[in-house]
């Protein structure tokens, strides 16, 4: 496995609840409450859980966007919770994040060339000045924009498009971690295809660890290496994609995977579904003993008191980390293996190249400038991304449009 | 607990209006039209939609933001807001009356009680200074004239039936009290509270977490199976369809672009865009998914592109799809598809 | 609800504006919606007029307005003079027009002054939080509750001789009256205002790479949070104006031989029966002066905040 590059340990983030004239301390939010993990060189680590679990402040403790309360963040085997100054600026280069919301995490008042040159300018030592444009140019068509919208701002484009100029201004400075908060849970459907194979094509180009933070499993299990699966501020389970989706341990990672709902109508009344009782407890006052056991169907006394351990427990095949007592593998449902099933493109492309001209630009009256433009400018690699063929599927079915040049659908 | 109403029998309400089904056809929307006039120009949100609901039967209006389909579910419901919306054409009968053709008063009359919604953020749904039992109780006396401690005994067992623990304790509480889930409970009971024949969710678990979105999916399934309701349910999460809905429509730029059986349309989409969707959807029971993704952005509302909506974003578009429109057609029996080469599609 | 449908509409097409390299600075932006509001052309005529007045009087007029003609005294407009004369003698619509000058002074230089102590005030409270925001809060709040003439009164009254001076050193008097006592609301409007742009994301990013403060503000933060406070500013300035009035009426603001409105009107009180025309035409400009920035203010309202329309 190769080196670590990150790791948390043992973090910790509480909340203050303050109440009263005097603002006294009435409690603790204990939004995230003791979690660890080390995560490799160019591998994904996806966290999952519901809302209030603390997967969100866990990437913000990871950015040092809040300072924990207790516990490290080591990175290159270097403490950077404790870092400051000079020395902190020196290791943002080299952990980035990305944010949910297209909407509000683009400065509207900034061109896109302002905002994903922002990092340069603040890390002005990287690019000398004169190629800082160059180097934003780069950038975007690296993202799979057209390297000439660099003085349009982000009203200009849509959902999909701003989280590529997020994702730009993210790996601007190299970095070799990209922590990636619900990154495309804000996107329709169909876009959010387009991010997650970009965000494939750059960990593939620029050997990035992603910390990819999200609800939605399904996403998390089609991008992630290894799956932590976290609970009121804990980490329930943790372990290879494989082990946590086909042989969890966990009744709550049993659970949520039994509640997604899946798109095959065939598979209705047929899946083992677990449905839970009652809402997530309050992290202000987390229950004892294990934090699940009061929605846990097989919670014993012990649970209501002793709190497992996050350790190695077997799954039936091999042994991953969970915290349960009672850890004993259950199949969910049945994984299909499709690594091998070449994707048909007849219909849908696996490029990575935003091709958003295409959608609105068609038969609009302002559009045809932007259509000319890009078409023109983009050169290879847009042209390619614009004649998918019909007929030969391409015989490279990885997400890399720049090597799928066998493409010849008819202009349009 | 509840009754359970005999759909076949006419329902009273105080409207002393009543409304028989027939064949069991509930909601009938043909050829609507619905455009937004803003100052920029004339957005074409619903462009021809029309279909059918028949009693007991869970119809899925599925598409992205900007496709219509909560447009549509508006448009019944008569709730949106005109101007800037405008219905330049097409029917919603409700029994076979013309809902938008009916006088003002007797439209309300008839939608409240007959159809109702629930809406995707609850909390924003319900009124915050009052206690969320009086909000429920208030449905009951302003339909059925009840007094006010009936009104509130039906209430708590609305309640108990959306499964509120401690459903008594709690009707004197007030809307932040409750977790999003519960909230939505209370949005639910006050939807079913007069009985409606017609149920549109709009997006119902969109702002909720997987676990209390299967709890919640699962309380609307089984209502609708107990009171024999229809239910649109409007989303855009294809694996949500695919639990819960009978028949699925297809929204694309305003028009429906396929109408099927859920099974018939998932296991064969007859539209380039079905298609897509469902190709470029991670799947939790698969590994070494290659996903594949549709180009472009849907269209910008107010230059869609001539001939066939989708044509920009399709990768088997030829001169034609730039040229004529296709209409919704019938292409295997029972399977609707605007597609000029749906056989190709559905056969692919 | 129909917002949501409308949203819905329109987050469909965003790249609608994208067909043209748009400007989204915050006077561009301003810009592309003032240029079509009639409200904004009326009132920047009038405010372009009145500053005109402020600087160049003799554009306007030839006469003197301190050449007291008494054997004229109270004539009546069309009397040879175009708005008649006063007590004193005096051209009233000379007069009128060498009062503008007082008022724009004080009001442009007040609302400088509020927005620079405010503003900044404002934005340490908001951006710092904790301690500061907590001092300069309660601080604020002590102004507040000083109400605004009679603060100005004893304000004014307490002033040393030195700023009975010269002119310039008179309306300072009135300025630093006015801005000792006006920056809270300012303060206030900012420190809301930078608590809303704080937490969005792309100020977060900008702290993940490792901005300084500084350039988090500059950048980031200012050019969101400004808007509010340029329309509170603007209609504040009108406010202002008027306030100056107030206290030369009273006679504690501007004092003869300086010219301003407030001094007229006040003088013009005696004969308010007789000859109303003394009291009309300073009264009709400074409530026109007034208009103009208040209807400017309501202007720019529209235009930064897209909420309203």
């Amino acid at each position: 496995m190769p080196e670590v590059i990150l790791s948390a340990q043992d973090l910790v983030k509480h909340y203050p609840i303050r109440s009263g004239v005097l603002r006294r301390v009435a409690g603790q939010v204990k939004a995230v409450d003791g979690v660890s993990f080390d995560l490799h060189k160019g591998e994904t680590l996806g966290i999952v859980g519901e809302s209030g679990c603390g997967k969100s402040t866990l990437g913000r403790l990871l950015m040092r966007l809040e300072e924990p309360t207790s516990g490290k963040v080591i990175f290159g085997g270097e403490d950077w919770s404790g870092a400051s100054g000079r020395k902190l600026r020196q290791m943002r280069r080299n952990i980035q994040i990305v944010f949910q919301d297209p909407y509000t995490s683009l400065n509207p008042r900034m061109t896109v060339g302002d905002i994903v040159g922002e990092p340069l300018e603040i890390h002005s030592d990287v690019v000398p000045k004169g190629g800082r444009r160059k180097r934003v140019q780069e950038l975007l068509d690296l993202v799979g924009l057209n390297p000439e919208h660099i003085n349009r701002y982000p009203h200009q484009f849509s959902g999909g498009q701003r989280q590529r100029i997020g994702i730009a201004r993210g790996i601007a400075l190299n970095p070799s971690v990209l922590v990636c908060d619900e990154p495309v849970s804000a996107l329709d459907v169909s876009v959010q295809a387009q991010v997650v194979n970009l965000m494939e094509k750059l960990q593939d180009e620029l050997g990035l660890a992603y910390v990819f933070i999200a609800h939605d499993l399904s996403v998390v299990r089609h991008i992630s290496d290894r799956v932590g699966v976290m609970y009121l501020g804990r980490m329930a389970e943790l372990g290879e994609e494989d082990e946590v989706y086909s042989r969890p341990t966990h009744p709550y990672t049993q659970a949520l995977l039994s509640a997604v709902p899946v798109p095959d109508p065939t598979l209705r009344g047929k899946r083992d579904q677990i449905v839970l009782q009652g809402d997530v407890p309050s992290p202000a006052n987390p229950p004892s003993g294990c934090r699940f056991h009061t929605r846990c169907w097989k919670a014993q006394e012990v649970c209501t008191i002793d709190e497992p351990e996050l350790e190695m427990r077997p799954d039936g095949v091999g042994a991953h980390l969970s915290r349960c007592h009672f850890a004993e593998p259950r199949l969910i449902l049945e994984t299909v293996d499709v690594s091998d099933v070449e994707p048909d493109t007849r219909f849908a492309g696996t490029e990575v190249q935003d091709m958003s001209d295409l959608g609105s630009g068609l038969g609009a009256a302002g559009g045809g400038e932007d259509l000319g433009s890009s078409a023109a400018d983009a050169g290879v690699e847009r042209s390619s991304a614009l004649h998918p063929d019909t007929d030969q599927a391409p015989q490279d079915t990885t997400r890399l449009v720049d090597e799928q040049p066998g493409d010849d659908r008819p202009t349009r | 607990m509840t009754t359970t109403q005999d759909t076949t029998t006419p329902k009273e309400k105080t409207s002393g209006v009543t409304y028989t089904p027939e064949d069991g056809l509930l909601l009938e929307v043909e050829d609507l039209y619905v455009e937004f006039h803003t100052p920029d120009g004339i957005a074409t949100a619903i462009n021809g939609v029309s279909f059918d609901l028949h009693q007991g039967e869970s119809l899925a209006i599925l598409g992205e933001s900007g496709s219509g389909k909560s447009v549509t579910a508006q448009a019944i419901m008569g709730i949106l807001d005109m101007p800037p919306a405008v219905i330049p054409g097409g029917h919603i009968r409700y029994c076979g009356q013309d809902l938008l053709s009916m006088p003002e008063d007797q439209r309300r009359r008839t939608r409240g009680p007959e159809v109702s919604m629930i809406f995707q953020d609850a909390l924003s749904s319900l009124n915050p200074v009052f206690p969320v039992g009086w909000q429920i109780a208030e449905m009951f006396r302003m339909h059925r004239g009840v007094n006010k401690s009936d009104a509130l005994q039906q209430a708590i067992r609305l309640m108990e039936r959306v499964q509120i623990p401690a459903a008594r304790d709690r009707v004197k509480a007030y809307p932040h009290q409750f977790s999003g889930g519960m909230r939505q409970r209370i949005m639910i009971a006050m939807a079913i509270a007069l009985d409606p024949a017609v149920l549109i969710a709009d997006e119902p678990t969109t702002a909720l977490d997987v676990t209390v979105q299967a709890q919640i999916m699962a309380l609307l399934e089984e209502l609708q199976q107990e009171r024999q309701m229809g239910l649109i349910l409007i989303t855009h999460d294809l694996g949500v369809v695919a639990d819960v809905a009978d028949r699925i429509a297809v929204m694309y730029a305003g028009r429906f672009v396929e109408k099927a059986d859920v099974v018939e349309l998932y296991s064969a989409p007859a539209h380039p865009y079905t298609r897509g969707l469902l190709e470029s959807i991670p799947r939790l029971d698969q590994k070494g998914q290659t996903l594949a993704a549709i180009g472009g952005l849907p269209p910008n509302l107010m230059r869609i592109p001539p001939g066939c909506p989708f044509n920009p974003r399709c990768r088997r578009a030829e001169d034609v799809c730039r040229r004529d429109r296709p209409e919704l057609r019938e292409v295997v029996p029972g399977r609707l598809a605007a597609c000029h080469f749906a056989e190709e599609v559905i056969n692919a | 609800m129909t917002d949501a449908a409308v949203a819905e509409v329109t987050v469909a097409e965003p790249r609608d504006a994208g067909t043209r390299e748009e400007e989204r600075s915050l006077a561009s932006d301003a810009w592309r919606a003032l240029r079509h509001n009639p409200i904004f052309w009326v009132s920047a005529v009038l405010i372009a007029v009145f500053t005109l007045m402020a600087i160049w009087p003799s554009l306007f007029t030839n006469t003197d307005p301190r050449e007291a003609i008494l054997a004229e005294s109270r004539s009546r407009p069309g009397d040879g003079t175009w708005f008649g004369r006063d007590i004193q003698g005096y051209d009233i619509y000379a007069r009128c027009i060498y009062g503008a000058r007082a008022s724009i002074l004080v009001g442009v230089l007040t609302t400088t002054m509020v927005v620079v102590i405010g503003g900044g005030i404002g934005m340490i409270s908001g951006y710092l939080g904790g301690v500061w925001d907590a001092t300069f809060s309660r601080i604020g709040d002590i102004f507040f509750s000083i109400p605004l003439l009679l603060g100005a009164i004893i304000f004014l009254s307490s002033l040393p001789e030195f700023f009975n001076e010269n002119y310039f050193l008179v309306i300072m008097k009135v300025v630093l009256a006015l801005a000792f006592l006006g920056w809270p609301s300012l303060a206030r409007l900012m420190r809301s205002s930078v608590i809303q742009v704080k937490p969005n994301d792309y100020v977060q990013a900008a702290r993940a790479l490792g901005a300084s403060p500084s350039r988090i503000i500059r950048s980031h933060i200012l050019p969101n949070s400004l808007a509010p406070l340029i329309v509170v500013a603007t209609i504040s300035l009108g406010g202002y104006i008027a306030i100056e009035a107030t206290l030369s009426f009273l006679g504690i603001g501007l004092q003869p031989p300086a010219i301003s409105w407030g001094i007229d009107i006040s003088a013009a009180i005696v004969g308010l029966r007789t000859t109303p025309h003394m009291l009309f035409f300073p009264s009709l400009f400074l409530s026109l002066a007034v208009l103009g920035f208040i209807l400017m203010g309501d202007a720019v309202r529209d235009a930064l905040d897209p909420k309203t329309r």
